[in-house]
């Protein structure tokens, strides 16, 4: 195995491009190492990342969002207090993935490379409408996160391409967002069930919402119609009842060992209207 | 395959190893050093008996390649006892006969004392979290969360 450490995206991305057998990037190493320990994947190249400047950094971008390196660890977005107050969802779900030792290296950009259809913090990122910087043998393009899981363990990253950057919108006025997910114990577990809700208000009124479903689907999902169910509400009982509707009428989960379909269906629809109560609180501006 | 020259500083000291790229810190730690302190328990980061702090956070060893720490600092159980004196946490864990077998001990101690230091005052909640990545499959937990809310008692200066 070789071992590099590029110090541009361009040259991370010239080696990929130009590596003939097995390639992997590595951030924090949380899926990686533990696939190439099982016999996995044998990497003949394994390009770390780390050592590329702005990897570790989380950084306002002009226009008053934020662009989190792709090294960053859970840890350090959660001890990043503006970051938490403007995406508490975001942060949250990244939080939910492993202890205290994962969250000292697992990353955003891994969790959303790993494809998995469970990813705590992919729904968060979706409804929050961030996008990944792509950086590639082609030059640099951006891609919605919604956009990035194509299949368990599948991405829509030609070869050669990395995420470089994860870049979150200004949060703006009277917006809030949440993740929640349900498993049977209180941490240290896989989703049965994830949901993000992100909104914001004018009047007191829902006037935008996305709405996001994870481990109910192949990929991490976009749900529009639940969205569309609380806009142009106060999220009132009927409001709550037609988003958990839309939520379960959304999933199109498996039977296995972590739940039933139905079961899945069920919570998806429970975790859609307890997500958006706490994201309308949070709007609201209680701190919640 | 060629190794990979590393230099690093454990529990504060330069240190240097040669280490093949597919070497976790771990087996750097224990097989290049003769740091056997930390333990594998799982080798895929789910129980903690390997547990480092590698340049302030707390960290698997297992999940880190041994290459991944040139230029860092990583501190071990070795680095816990000054000499003769043992750290707090470490007696608090014999007084509370807070280990059976020992195995996941040095995993605990570090990951106690890397939530100490950014949190000297937890609550038994915040512990129980907190170490929820270190597995014992001997004590049931309880002596060890008595054991790391007494040490934190003690070095916050309250009497216990």
């Amino acid at each position: 195995m070789r071992y590099h450490t590029p110090q541009t995206f361009e040259d991370a991305a010239r080696i990929a491009a130009a590596a003939q057998g097995v390639t992997r990037f590595l951030a924090g190493g949380t899926d990686v190492l533990v696939q190439m320990r099982a016999g996995m994947v044998q990497p003949d190249d394994l390009i770390d990342l780390k050592h590329i400047p702005g990897t570790q950094d989380i950084a306002r971008t002009e226009d008053g969002g934020w662009r989190i390196g792709i090294a960053v660890p859970g840890i350090a977005l959660g001890g990043h207090e503006a970051l938490c107050a403007d995406w508490p969802g975001v942060v949250e779900g990244m939080e939910l993935v492993g202890s205290t030792q994962i969250q000292g290296r697992a990353t955003l950009a891994g969790n959303l490379c790993n494809g998995s259809p469970a990813a705590d913090s992919v729904p968060g990122l979706i409804t929050a409408g961030a996008v990944v910087e792509i950086t590639g043998p082609a030059g640099t393009r951006t891609l919605p996160v919604e956009d990035v899981p194509q299949g368990p363990g599948r991405t829509a990253l030609k070869p050669g391409e990395l995420v470089s950057a994860i870049i979150l919108p200004p949060r703006g006025d009277y917006g809030g967002d949440c993740y929640l997910r349900f498993i049977p114990r209180t941490e240290m577990d896989i989703a049965v069930v994830g949901c993000a809700v992100n909104l914001r208000l004018k009047g007191g009124v829902i006037a935008e919402a996305r709405v996001a479903l994870g481990a109910v689907a192949p990929t991490v999902m976009l749900v529009p119609e639940a969205a569309a169910a609380i806009v142009g509400t106060a999220l009132d009982a009927a409001a709550e009842e037609a988003l958990a509707q839309a939520a379960t009428a959304a999933a199109k989960p498996i039977s296995d060992k972590r739940g039933t379909a139905e079961f899945r269906r069920e919570v998806a629809g429970v975790l859609a209207k307890r997500a958006a109560r706490i994201a309308f609180a949070r709007a609201k501006g209680d701190t919640a | 395959m060629s190794k990979i020259h590393v230099t690093t500083k454990v529990n504060g000291d330069p240190v240097e190893f040669l280490a093949d790229p597919r070497e976790t810190l771990l087996d750097c730690l224990r097989d290049r050093l003769g740091l056997t302190g930390s333990k594998e328990g799982c080798g895929t980061g789910d129980c903690g008996a390997c547990s480092v702090i590698l340049d302030g956070r707390l960290v698997c060893s297992c999940l880190v390649l041994g290459v991944e720490a040139q230029g860092k600092a990583v501190e071990t159980i070795e680095g816990m006892a000054q000499g003769e004196d043992l750290h707090p946490l470490q007696r608090k864990f014999i007084e509370h006969a807070a280990l059976q077998c020992g195995f996941c001990t040095p995993g605990i101690l570090v990951a106690a004392k890397a939530l100490l230091e950014t949190n000297p005052d937890p609550t038994e909640t915040e512990v129980r979290y907190w170490l929820a990545g270190n597995l014992c499959r001997c004590t049931g937990y309880d002596k060890i969360i008595r054991a790391v809310m007494d040490a934190a008692a003690e070095l916050r200066g309250e009497a216990a």
